[in-house]
């Protein structure tokens, strides 16, 4: 009798990308409680908006690609993308904001490369980027933390936000004009502080800086980014490589220029707990598909992304820079590649650059 | 035990699924009804039959002998008779048949004679070397290398490694070997130390199985205890329970810090790596003389009722196996020979044990599901992560499925040991490996063509060089060859000129042309037949011309007088005509020849110039000449036709006198002139 022939190895660890997409969702639960509790449910609509709009364009695209929806479906990768997508925008943001944000990321920035595993950039981060240079006010537009799961806001009042569409538009009582609770994130005050010729002590003040490293409210959800980071390496979905790369890019920067001018230069602790860094170093920079392979490239890859996060925060004209930076390190990763093989059994050292052709 | 040990980049620990296995001990089945055996079951060359069908044989009997260096013996594991040669499905994972010696056994187990080598310690060391070979062992962890080929290293060894670490799940084949026969397994190893003289014997055994590590230390202990002072003391070394740590380049950077280089052998280290398999057999083959004809596997699976490790003969089919431990064959979903990790499904049940086979599994679709379908690679690193390779599998995927077959080997494709740790981890279920065997075959084939065409290369360029040289050389001797007709030509036109101003000097010699010496080449045997018949046409020109002088003196009256002078005439133009013929049987004349020497007895200060004339001149020079000498006959002929009439004779001679004289002239206007003179 003949069975079926298959060859080595035949057993196969339990694991599926699906399970790692699963975790790598569980580990932004601490971050999403944090900007709940500081932000108010804004996050929540914006997570159910964006999750729905990518389901819709993964499958509409896999059904003009004639690909099976269901199966693709439940890798999770589509869900991971909004979720990112979602944690890196105002949650007042209008709803059309995630809407364009998420179908841009989805159709252009992964499906038109040939879907999961074939985008050079981060899906997230095109998103980010192209809802960031096209609608600048509505992305810069942040809530101040003011905990209690934005109990002083209220439900209505961010429901009304997110869908009147328009960002000057008052309740029927003309009495919560969105002006009334927007307000600058620390990084956006920081910048605008020290532009006015302000020094560094503002940091001291109370207010949008009264926090516990950082700004108020950011830093927690800062901490709660990196708590879920945590668990993303000890469960080895991400390896430590690139968020310590990331951060210490980062931080060194920020070390020798507040060592240099304390005045003038924010703390590297100022820097880390601010805006997107965890979401970045532990989420988005840590997608495999757009960033190097080996360990030590991944390492460069994350260091340069640090670097020039502090670059474009300190020097450039906005406030935080992931997206930028990661979109730039996207490109650059398959070179670091090329470079950054590792030394394999047998060989006294790496091979460098490209192939060469066999003469 | 305090020895220190290294690691390995990556490793797995995938589900162990020893202890199924390892209850039991070793035990034999019965004799089956007949045993296939494979003429290839060792890398190499096919061992060449020995036998022929029908032929009697006695178990231990050789039945195919190594063709070569790289190839193994096989011997008859039972007694019986050989019933068929002939194509069977064999254990290559390829499915392909190959040819089998299928021996029907008697029953009676009958050894043949067998020479044991009673103390291998005063045994030199080719006899031991001959027993090793002459056993057919092959490496029995499963690639089946021939043992001789390692043993008889020209290498300095200054390690022996036995490779008892079994990382494999499922097998234990070695594991139950260790537990029940240390002893004879420590004793190979000393059989090996008196071949290779080592510094030291490392045994390497993973720390999964304390029982064997107990019953080898024991062992070891013993055996340092029989032999005080031995150089050769076996160091048992635990090494922690990881996958891949069995691999051959695994095991020696467990145990010695060391990296086998690329594309090298652990010799280049003056390292040696046995399995214990393999040790065990050695032993045998020298103290009891034993071939290589059984082994231990492990029978073992979800569908295996009585699992555990039994002394199987070489050739015994799988089917034997499977009904022998209980196994239910139709509710079998993936039967495998060898281990989870490494070894292939089998499609057939008739397929036989071989050297190298340490395992079969028959698991249903619960213990091996069918793989669930690849998704895209997300790039996520596990595979790199636990490569014990360090290569980057997800590049080589990438490039062995595009066929980018210089960037794969960039990526060290090549160093690529199939051990399966990055397709066991790989989230997207892709069969990495699979991909990598492709890769690797394509690599190969691409360097076959490359050589093909290289050596056709090669030989084109030769040929061509070959027929330039031909040309070259073809050349060169045409133009000596010019040359050299050139200088012969010059010379002969210098000689004439010396001869005709010898003969001007001293004009009897026209009248004897046999006097003139004789040419070793053409070119002047040619030039001095002319030169007689020129000078026989003036001859003959003068005679003609005195008999006609002679008939105007005598007229009618001297009829008789005539006559005799007729006959005197015609003896003599006898002797010419016989001169003449001779001349033009020597040699065709060439034409610039034919002209010096028709213008030699008029003139000879004109040869140069004569020498110097067109092609065309010389051939009209030629015809005259021939035309006259022509005309002189014809002369002749009639003076010798004309017995009474005087006056015919004599007009005939006059007219042919008067042409002749006329075609002389035509080339020669001088020639009359000396005619006349004579």
């Amino acid at each position: 009798m003949a069975f079926i022939s298959i060859t080595s190895p035949h057993s196969h660890r339990a694991n599926s990308t699906a399970g790692v997409m699963q975790q790598l969702l569980l580990a932004t639960l601490p971050g999403v409680l944090a900007l709940f509790w500081f932000f108010g449910s804004g996050i929540l609509i914006q997570l159910a908006l964006s999750i729905t709009t990518a389901v819709l364009c993964e499958a509409g695209i896999l059904y003009l690609r004639k690909k099976p929806i269901a199966f693709y479906l439940k890798d999770y990768s589509a869900v991971v993308t909004a979720v990112l997508l979602a944690l890196a925008i105002p949650p007042i943001a209008p709803w059309w904001i995630i809407v364009i944000g998420t179908g841009f990321a989805m159709v252009f920035a992964k499906h038109l490369y040939g879907g999961l595993g074939s985008n050079p950039f981060n899906p997230a981060m095109v998103g980010y980027a192209f809802l960031l240079i096209s609608f600048p006010l509505q992305m810069t537009t942040w809530l101040p933390a003011e905990g209690n799961f934005g109990a002083n806001t209220g439900l209505e009042n961010t429901l009304q936000m997110v869908f009147s569409g328009n960002m000057d538009s008052a309740n029927s009582d003309g009495v919560s004009n969105i002006d009334a609770f927007s307000g600058a994130t620390p990084l956006d005050e920081l910048k605008t502080q020290l532009d006015l010729e302000q020094s560094t002590a503002i940091l001291q003040q109370p207010g949008v800086f009264d926090g516990l490293l950082a700004g108020a409210g950011w830093d927690w959800v800062n901490i709660g980014f990196l708590i879920g980071g945590i668990y993303l390496i000890w469960r080895k979905i991400i390896s430590w490589h690139i968020p310590v790369g990331f951060l210490a890019g980062l931080g060194i920067l920020a070390l020798a220029f507040n060592l240099y001018q304390p005045a003038d230069y924010a703390s590297p602790l100022f820097h880390w707990f601010s805006g997107g860094c965890m979401l970045g170093a532990f989420f988005i920079a840590t997608d495999p598909v757009s960033a190097a392979t080996s360990d030590k490239g991944r390492f460069i890859y994350g260091f340069l992304i640090g670097l020039l996060i502090y670059i474009i925060r300190t020097f450039g004209g906005y406030p935080d820079a992931v997206a930028f930076s990661v979109l730039l390190l996207n490109l650059a990763a398959p070179t670091i590649d090329y470079y950054t093989q590792p030394r394999s059994y047998g060989h006294d050292k790496p091979n460098r650059g490209t192939a060469k052709k066999d003469s | 035990m305090s020895r220190n040990t290294w690691t390995f980049h990556g490793g797995i620990h995938p589900p162990q699924n020893k202890q199924q296995s390892v209850s039991a001990p070793i035990r034999q089945l019965p004799l089956p009804e007949k045993l296939i055996l494979p003429l290839q079951q060792h890398i190499g060359a096919p061992s060449k039959a020995l036998v022929s069908i029908g032929d009697p044989v006695l178990k231990g009997q050789l039945l195919a002998q190594a063709k070569g260096f790289v190839s193994a013996n096989l011997h008859a594991p039972s007694s019986g008779t050989v019933v068929d040669i002939c194509e069977q499905p064999v254990q290559h994972p390829s499915g392909l048949p190959g040819l089998c010696i299928v021996i029907e056994l008697d029953g009676k187990d009958q050894w043949c004679d067998l020479t044991p080598i009673t103390d291998y310690r005063q045994t030199p060391a080719q006899e031991l070397l001959a027993a090793i070979n002459n056993a057919g062992i092959v490496g029995m962890g499963g690639a089946g290398f021939p043992s001789h080929v390692k043993v008889g290293t020209q290498h300095p060894i200054s390690t022996l490694i036995l490779n008892a670490v079994e990382c494999e799940p499922y097998i234990t084949a070695d594991d139950l070997l260790m537990r029940e026969r240390a002893a004879e397994i420590i004793e190979g190893l000393q059989i090996l130390a008196c071949l290779l003289k080592p510094k030291e014997i490392l045994v390497g055994i993973e720390d999964n199985k304390p029982e064997a590590i107990a019953a080898m230390q024991r062992a070891a202990q013993e055996c340092a205890q029989e032999n005080p002072g031995s150089p050769y003391v076996v160091n048992i070394v635990s090494v922690p329970t990881i996958y891949p740590s069995g691999g051959e380049k695994q095991i020696i950077q467990i145990l010695t810090g060391q990296e086998v280089p690329s594309g090298g052998l652990p010799s280049d280290l003056g390292i040696v790596c046995h399995n214990t398999g393999t040790v065990h057999a050695i032993r045998n083959a020298v103290i009891e003389g034993r071939p290589l004809i059984s082994r231990i596997t492990t029978m073992t699976g979800n569908l295996v009722s009585e699992p555990g490790n039994i002394d199987v003969l070489l050739g015994t089919p799988v089917s034997h196996l499977l009904h022998q431990t209980g196994t239910p064959i139709d509710r079998i979903h993936r039967l495998i020979m060898g281990g989870p990790m490494m070894g292939f499904s089998m499609r057939d049940t008739e397929i036989p044990v071989v050297k190298t086979t340490n395992c079969i599994i028959a698991a249903d679709d619960q213990e091996f599901p069918d793989a669930p379908p690849e998704q895209p690679c997300i790039r996520c690193g596990a595979c790199a992560e636990v490569c014990p390779a360090q290569l980057l599998p997800q590049q080589l995927f990438f490039y062995s499925k595009s066929k980018e077959l210089d960037k794969a080997k960039h990526y060290n494709l090549m160093d690529c040991i199939e051990c399966g740790a990055c397709s066991f981890v790989c989230p997207s279920q892709i069969p990495l490996v699979q991909y990598f065997r492709f890769g690797k075959g394509e690599v190969r084939k691409a360097k076959i063509e490359s050589d093909k065409s290289d050596r056709a290369r090669i030989r084109f360029e030769a040929h061509q060089e070959r027929l330039e040289k031909e040309a070259a050389a073809k050349e060169l001797k045409r133009q000596q060859r010019a040359e050299a007709a050139a200088a012969k030509k010059e010379r002969l036109a210098k000689a004439k000129l010396e001869k005709a101003a010898a003969e001007a000097a001293n004009p009897s010699l026209q009248e004897s042309p046999q006097e003139s010496p004789a040419e070793n080449s053409d070119a002047d045997e040619a030039l001095e037949t002319l030169k007689s018949n020129a000078t026989k046409a003036s001859k003959r020109f003068q005679q003609a011309k005195k008999a006609l002088q002679m008939a105007e003196k005598s007229g009618a009256d001297h009829i008789d007088k005539l006559r005799d002078k007729i006959l005197q005439l015609e003896s003599k133009a006898n002797d010419a005509k016989q001169a003449l013929k001779e001349a033009l049987a020597a040699a065709p004349t060439s034409t610039a020849d034919k002209q010096a020497s028709a213008s030699e007895p008029a003139q000879p200060t004109d040869t140069t110039k004569a020498a110097e004339n067109t092609d065309t001149s010389q051939i009209i020079a030629a015809a005259t000449a021939r035309v006259k000498l022509k005309k002189a006959q014809k002369a002749l002929d009639a003076a010798q036709a004309s017995d009474t009439p005087n006056a015919e004779l004599i007009t005939h001679l006059q007219t042919g006198l008067d042409s002749a004289r006329a075609e002389l002239e035509q080339y020669a206007p001088s020639e009359p002139t000396t005619g006349e003179a004579q």
